[in-house]
């Protein structure tokens, strides 16, 4: 068969819709923080970190750090798989930017939750 | 004029190299294949590939001063000297400007381009209404030039791979015509990281196609068809 050899990896849509419905979330709590932010006007430290105090706003930030993870991931996988071709190179460049994106999640999660 | 023409010969020239070539010539009246063919006159070693001279072919594809286009339709007043002139880029060079496109056309090739049908042939043919045949302007008019494929650079990156912006706006003439019943198999052959997705949207395959196609648009139809589907 002749496109044989053009057959590649079968997740091509869901990583592209994943990609937009994440940058899209991310814009929607840019925007929510934003508004949050010059309704409040916070002066303080104490005031900021009052903006993120309540629970739907936790669930928001919570949302858009795994969001930002996952759209982090999508492009960064996407320039690796276009310029990379060696397959162990690429595999450990995936499993460097899993760990440090993982490392991030957990650690932003630890931030969020931490706020009281 | 003065030219720089790209020349290789993997039979006696250990690596390409740029030959000058000076040429008495009116760039009021003629066009960069006359030039071409011009010179080829005086040096006959030098190769090129060119057909219908009138850009409905698309065998003089070539790279000229750093841009892809027709070497029949691109007027030498519009050109800045030396005029550099040099293979598509991208794909293996057979001698001089002749690129080899096996890989091109195995990417078109699977993408099955004709039309699958197997219900019953009618007497005459497969009508269509007015509508359904203006589904496949900008589509059809592709000659397969190679212009867009060879800039885009995810094709440079993954030839192997990615079917390119010819390849992809072919797949879409299919899928976008009416007469068509395998518009399932053809979406499911494209949902692919590779294949459909290698696609960043930089739109070089615009801005380079003889012909004012929109590959990006069709591409961008492939994936709306894709998303609709799950919906």
């Amino acid at each position: 068969m002749v496109g044989g050899a053009l057959k590649g990896a079968r997740y091509g849509l869901r990583d592209w819709l994943i990609q937009r419905s994440s940058a899209l979330l991310a814009a929607g709590y840019s925007v929510l923080l934003l508004a949050r932010g010059l309704w409040a006007h916070p002066h303080s430290l104490a005031q900021w970190q009052g903006l993120f105090h309540p629970l739907a706003m936790r669930l928001a930030s919570e949302l858009f750090l795994w969001s930002v993870l996952l759209h982090a991931w999508i492009g960064v996988r996407d320039v690796v798989m276009d310029y990379i071709h060696a397959p162990a190179l690429k595999l450990a460049l995936y499993g460097l930017v899993i760990l440090l994106l993982a490392t991030y999640g957990l650690w932003g999660t630890f931030i969020v939750w931490r706020v009281l | 004029m003065r030219f720089s023409i790209f020349r290789y010969n993997p039979e006696c020239d250990a690596k390409p190299y740029m030959q000058p070539y000076t040429l008495a010539i009116d760039p009021r009246n003629h066009m960069l294949l006359d030039a071409l063919l011009a010179i080829k006159e005086h040096d006959e070693t030098l190769t090129l590939r060119r057909s219908c001279r009138e850009g409905a072919c698309g065998s003089d594809a070539m790279n000229i001063n750093g841009r892809n286009g027709l070497a029949c339709v691109t007027p030498l007043s519009t050109l800045k000297e030396p005029v550099q002139v040099r293979p598509l880029p991208g794909l293996p060079v057979i001698r001089d400007l002749v690129v080899d496109m096996t890989g091109f056309y195995n990417a078109y090739r699977s993408i099955k381009p004709y039309l699958i049908n197997d219900e019953p042939e009618p007497e005459n043919e497969r009508l269509q209404s007015p509508p359904e045949r203006a589904q496949l302007d900008g589509l059809y008019e592709c000659m397969l030039c190679a212009c867009c494929t060879t800039d885009c650079p995810s094709y440079w990156w993954n030839p192997d791979k990615f079917l390119g912006p010819a390849a992809l706006l072919q797949a879409y003439r299919f899928i976008a015509d009416s007469r068509d019943r395998a518009t399932a198999e053809r979406l499911d052959d494209l949902n692919d990281a590779y294949r459909l997705f290698r696609c960043h949207n930089i739109m070089n395959c615009v801005d380079v196609c003889p012909k004012g196609l929109n590959p990006t648009r069709a591409i961008g139809q492939i994936k709306a068809w894709l998303t609709k589907r799950i919906l």
